[in-house]
């Protein structure tokens, strides 16, 4: 009798014990990632939720870390994301339309472009706080340590995103719309402003979210443009000094010594909440624009 | 239905249709020419898509291009409102009269050309906005003048659609069916006053209700408008237009690539019942596709 | 042909007009070009920052000192500039970043592309966006305040300096997951169904589907992942910054506090530093060494990424 002739009977146990194994192992290295992500949430809300305060909302640093709070810190944040947005939107925009509509991809220059914005998008952020120290702060412009010397770094530092982001939903759109709008008679910058960038606004605002989103959080470029760790102001305009949430963590986790009569760092841990949630809000806002606006052609 | 014709020989067109005659009497199909084509090549990249174009689009008349498909009657329907020039690397040659002035001259404006001489695609593409504004973009980006809601009620009127959407001018154009979209692109075509339509394989993309609505209205849009229209469908062509082109596709002499040509223009009637060329026959009888 | 002058035709249609210069268009198209040149300027403000003041730099220092000196104290008189120290404190975290981060990341992006639930699938990518989005700073936090005292000394019962390169190392090996881990899933998801079901059709086990089939053919992709986990590992600052120390130890031994690079640049530049002084040299000739390593790092992903997307368009 043939061994195809006999009963196919349930697999071997120890292929199944190797399957489910493997099954497990894998499953628990997504777990620990995720493990992490809750143990980091749950250290830094039990460390910080005890000092959020609307006098922490609206304190200056100080000494004293049960006078010590925000405010400063926040609306250098404030300042410093306006000047950031106010760059990157015409800026990311006008150059991602120039990459989708004008420019010819065979010609090496717009190339270059292509493959220079790629680099960028890798360089590490400490090197765009070196190039806004260099350049911005001191050098050929010479700002100053200031809110617009460390907004527009911060803004270098993101274009890569809005840049990426832009092209993506330019490309979206579909060639029928142009043929249409350049069949009735409408220009080239006709049928984008009035057709291509509408239709890309959705996609185009997701990205510049994002960007923003990572901006926040930046600490090394803004530390090697000389964001000041301990002010007792808040900006007063675009060329006033400034501090910024993360810079304040920081000062707090290892500039300032702690002891335990004066400890700072739950006041770290409460500025991260609050840096956490303006970044969740500022994430649901993608999330909800993209599920609602994003055309499906 | 998808065999080419090949043809070593090279064939002279005909042309047939003698077109300018202003004062003369017309025989009802003597017609004065909106379009003369002479000689007209177009190519992409070196590469030659249509060769050795010559025939008459007649004013008020509806012409329709047939032929197997690969043949070039989109390129060549794409030279008569300059579309070719969006196409990088695309080049046409020979000579496009559009009321014996040089489409392509020098000095030509090819938006002012686009203006005069509309263009309806195979896929309905509304824009993605409202019924109305689709009809207002073309009026608006021109400057054109005068009442917009005047104009876009007009416009929608012409294009037999204005029963169907008054009460929802502002709703968004994606909601409509396939037959209504393509009635409002022909909409938003006559809103910017054309003297030619040219449409490409408009109902190919419909049913067979909407196609017919369709048809019924390029023939009433004929008395205001001359029309080129490019279809697959013979018997549409047969249905609706009063002179055909058919087009075939050879293999060029050094058996490189396909080229399009035209072997036959003349009456409708002639075309479908007694064609000069016996691969026009092949064609209209079905024995090729 | 005839020339194309204003005609009357018979018909009485206007003749077309001459083609307006429409100088509009001209200055929009001028506008969108400069735009795109501030990425262009952006690099070579980069590169011409960097390299002028390195440039200098080198005229004090020797080259050969630099690159393979053991001791770096460039701050204190009369100074040493063996820039080894940094780079291998860079490595030695981005080593052991990468132990965590490669094994979790790929078995993750296993988990989600061939055994996952697709509801599961959209639960947990929200999550793994939110842990990559975290402020390193945070991350820098919790590796100083939490990870150092409560796991490795309290759990584990290591000795560790409380500013030590492995609590960094580990950290930043899990912000480094989702990247890992997203690029490969999407490399893995994107081999084509028939492949698996060939497998399957002759009798493989998901296990010998999922490591003999799916990640063989979406081995460019996962690689290109890697290396650029690599480059942010590299290029990362604030969790070194808080939690290792600042201490330039030419040292393996993780438990140890180091300085890398990145965190030499950002402890020295503060704001007020004199132009032109020594430190403000150091911090551009470092400056320089990593942005060649990230550069190298990258051109070397970006080959591979297009080698994977080659395979299946």
């Amino acid at each position: 009798m043939s061994a195809h002739g006999q009963a196919i009977g349930p697999p071997a146990t120890s292929r199944r014990l190797k399957d489910l194994a493997f099954r497990l192992v894998m499953l628990s290295c997504l777990g620990l990632a995720l493990l992490l992500l809750a143990v980091l949430i749950a250290d830094v809300a039990v460390d910080g939720i005890g000092h959020i305060s609307i006098d922490f909302l609206t304190s200056d640093p100080s000494s004293q870390a049960d006078q010590a709070g925000i405010q400063p810190a926040l609306l250098g944040t404030v300042y410093l994301m306006a000047v950031c947005l106010l760059f990157i939107v015409p800026v990311g925009v006008a150059t991602a339309v120039y990459l989708e509509e004008y420019a010819d991809g065979s010609r090496w220059w717009n190339r270059l472009i292509e493959i220079n914005i790629q680099n960028l998008a890798a360089v590490p952020s400490t090197v765009y706080g070196i190039l806004g120290l260099a350049f911005l702060v001191r050098g050929a412009i010479s700002l100053g340590q200031v809110v617009l010397a460390g907004g527009l770094t911060l803004g270098l530092l993101v274009l890569p995103v809005v840049i990426i982001a832009g092209r993506e939903a330019i490309r979206a759109v579909p060639p029928s719309i142009r043929e249409g709008s350049m069949a009735l008679g409408a220009t080239q910058w006709q049928t984008i402003w009035r057709q291509v960038l509408p239709a890309s606004v959705p996609g185009i605002a997701t990205g510049v979210i994002l960007a923003l989103a990572r901006a926040i959080g930046e600490t090394a470029p803004l530390i090697v443009v000389g964001a000041a760790t301990f002010i007792t102001f808040s900006p007063t305009g675009l060329d006033s000094a400034f501090s910024a949430m993360p810079i304040q963590v920081f000062d707090w986790v290892s500039g300032r010594p702690s002891s335990p009569s004066n400890d700072f760092r739950p006041l770290a841990a409460a500025a991260i909440l609050v840096l956490l949630a303006l970044l969740m809000t500022m994430n649901a806002g993608a999330i909800w624009l993209r599920n609602r606006y994003e055309k499906k052609w | 239905m998808a065999t080419k014709q090949v043809r070593k020989e090279v064939v002279i067109p005909q042309r047939v249709a003698p077109g300018v005659q202003p004062g003369g009497p017309e025989p009802s199909r003597q017609r004065e020419a909106i379009f003369r084509l002479d000689d007209v090549s177009v190519s992409y990249g070196g590469k030659a898509a249509v060769r050795e174009i010559a025939f008459d689009i007649g004013r008020n008349e509806i012409t329709a291009l047939i032929g197997p498909s690969g043949c070039g009657k989109s390129t060549l329907i794409r030279c008569l409102n300059r579309m070719n020039d969006l196409i990088p690397g695309a080049r046409v040659e020979g000579s496009v009269l559009y009321h014996g002035q040089d489409l392509y001259g020098k000095d030509v404006d090819a938006v002012e050309v686009r203006k005069r001489i509309g263009m309806v695609f195979q896929k309905p593409n509304p824009f993605p906005k409202s019924i109305y504004d689709n009809i207002a973009f073309g009026p608006r980006v021109l400057g054109m003048k005068g009442h917009m809601d005047d104009i876009v009620e007009r416009a929608l009127t012409r294009a037999a659609l204005w029963d169907e959407v008054k009460d929802r001018l502002k709703a968004n154009a994606f909601g409509m069916s396939g037959g209504q979209q393509q009635r409002l692109c022909i909409a938003r075509c006559l809103a910017v006053e054309p003297d030619v339509i040219l449409m490409d394989e408009p109902c190919s993309a419909l049913d067979p209700i909407s196609t017919g609505k369709i048809e019924d209205l390029m023939l009433e849009l004929e008395q205001d408008y001359s029309i080129v229209i490019v279809t697959h469908n013979m018997q549409q062509a047969a249905r609706v237009s009063d002179k055909t082109a058919f087009f075939t596709v050879e293999l060029d002499a050094e058996q490189k690539h396909r080229t399009g040509r035209v072997v036959e223009f003349d009456d409708t009637e002639r075309i479908f019942t007694n064609p000069s060329d016996e691969r026009t026959e092949a064609y209209v009888t079905g024995k090729v596709g | 042909m005839e020339a194309g002058t204003a005609a009357r035709a018979a018909s009485g249609a206007p003749a077309l007009g001459a083609a307006r210069r429409r100088y509009g268009e001209d200055l929009i198209k001028g506008l969108l070009v400069l735009a795109a040149l501030v990425s262009v300027l952006t690099t070579t403000g980069i590169v011409v920052s960097l390299l002028s003041e390195t440039i200098v730099f080198f005229r004090d220092i020797p080259l050969f000192d630099y690159l393979f000196g053991t001791r770096w104290s460039p701050l204190f008189a009369p100074g040493s500039f063996g820039v080894l120290p940094l780079v291998t404190g860079t490595f030695l975290i981005t080593g052991i970043a990468l132990v965590v981060a490669v094994p979790l990341g790929l078995g993750a992006a296993i988990y989600l592309s061939e055994y996952a639930h697709p509801r599961t699938r959209k639960a947990v990518k929200p999550a793994l966006e939110l842990l990559a989005g975290i402020p390193t700073i945070v991350f820098g936090y919790f590796a100083l305040t939490f990870f150092t005292p409560t796991i490795l000394r309290d759990l584990l019962g290591m000795q560790v300096s409380i500013f030590n390169a492995l609590a960094a190392g580990i950290v930043m090996g899990f912000m480094i997951i989702p990247t890992i881990a997203s690029i490969s899933e999407d490399a893995m998801t994107a081999v084509p169904g028939s492949l698996r079901e060939g497998a399957f059709g002759l009798g493989a086990s998901r296990l010998q589907v999922s490591l003999r089939v799916v990640l063989p053919a979406a081995l460019s992709g996962v690689v290109a992942a890697i290396v650029l986990g690599v480059s942010r590992a590299i290029g990362e600052t604030m969790i070194v910054l808080v939690a290792a120390g600042q201490v330039p130890n030419l040292t393996a031994d993780a438990r140890k506090p180091v300085e890398t690079m990145t965190t030499f640049i950002g402890a020295t530049a503060k704001g007020d530093l004199p132009t032109g002084s020594t430190e403000y040299k150091t911090i551009f000739a470092v400056g320089t060494t990593l942005f060649v390593i990230t550069l190298l790092m990258n051109a070397v992903s970006i080959r591979f990424v297009r080698k994977y997307r080659q395979v299946y368009e």
